[in-house]
């Protein structure tokens, strides 16, 4: 049963961001740490301009920051821009949670009603 | 919750009363109406008809006016074990998920098992209403760890 959170869908989000799995691969190796574009490159076997692509889409929502050193353009992951989507794909959990809250105080309800009734089930 | 397999979402939840208890309170349209909205709104409507081939359909009014209904129909019944139905999102009618719902004794507390099937991935993440093409659990594994790391 579905947790009804409609959501606009626009083409610069986080949820867009991230739908795409080489951007996926992206965050997962900035995880690990501030890299330059070049091991971005190295790690998914795309060519340059492809991953340039994709760190223009990252960076438009938020979720990776860039700083020049030297000449070197160093990319980094910003969790923030991740955490709506994380707390929206949580509120479907969520509400089941507060469902089951609700069914508890229920629950006590009829427990006490049988017992009241003598019930022996 | 869990993703299975990429077609399934998995609920659990113990409950502290016996299971007939559990299953009147997920049986009884009164009842339902009492838990199932989840504090977003009203149910204003709660229909079951308890019976193989019966239909259910409930109509939620979320605080903001926005209204959802749900419907299906019970293709299995074990009274206080077992409950098999469908279910549709009436806003998505194409995407219809088999229910499995499933209650076990521990001691005088009661397991829930709750088995989403839909009939493919899209309809899944659909359901959760994820907007992501692919890799719902890579993406919920990663962002964990993400929103661990903002703690």
């Amino acid at each position: 049963m579905i947790a009804c959170m409609p959501r606009a869908a626009t083409t610069a989000d986080a949820f867009n961001a991230v739908a795409e799995p080489r951007r996926r691969q992206i965050l997962d190796v900035l995880a690990g740490g501030e890299r330059p574009v070049n091991d971005l490159v190295r790690a998914l076997g795309l060519a340059q301009p492809q991953v340039s692509k994709h760190l223009r889409v990252l960076r438009e929502v938020g979720a990776v920051d860039v700083r020049g050193e030297g000449r070197q353009r160093l990319y980094r992951l910003n969790g923030h821009a991740l955490k709506p989507i994380h707390d929206w794909v949580k509120t479907y959990e969520q509400s089941w949670s507060e469902r089951f809250d609700q069914l508890d105080v229920v629950l006590e309800e009829l427990k006490k009603a049988e017992g009241a009734s003598g019930g022996d089930e | 919750m869990t993703l299975p397999t990429d077609e399934q979402i998995l609920i659990t939840r113990e409950f502290d009363a016996p299971k007939h208890l559990v299953y009147k309170a997920w049986t009884t349209p009164e009842l339902v109406k009492r838990w199932w909205h989840a504090n977003r709104g009203e149910m204003t409507v709660a229909e079951i008809d308890l019976r193989v081939g019966g239909r259910w359909r409930y109509v939620m009014v979320a605080d903001g006016g926005f209204k959802v209904a749900f419907h299906g129909e019970y293709r299995e019944i074990v009274p206080n074990e077992r409950l098999v139905s469908t279910e549709v999102y009436e806003a998505m009618p194409d995407a219809e998920a088999l229910d499995t719902l499933m209650l076990a004794d521990e001691d005088a507390r009661t397991l829930m098992t709750l088995l989403v099937q839909h009939s493919s991935k899209e309809h899944r993440d659909a359901h959760i209403e994820s907007g992501m093409e692919d890799g719902l659990q890579e993406a919920l594994d990663l962002l964990e760890q993400v929103a661990s790391s903002l703690r």
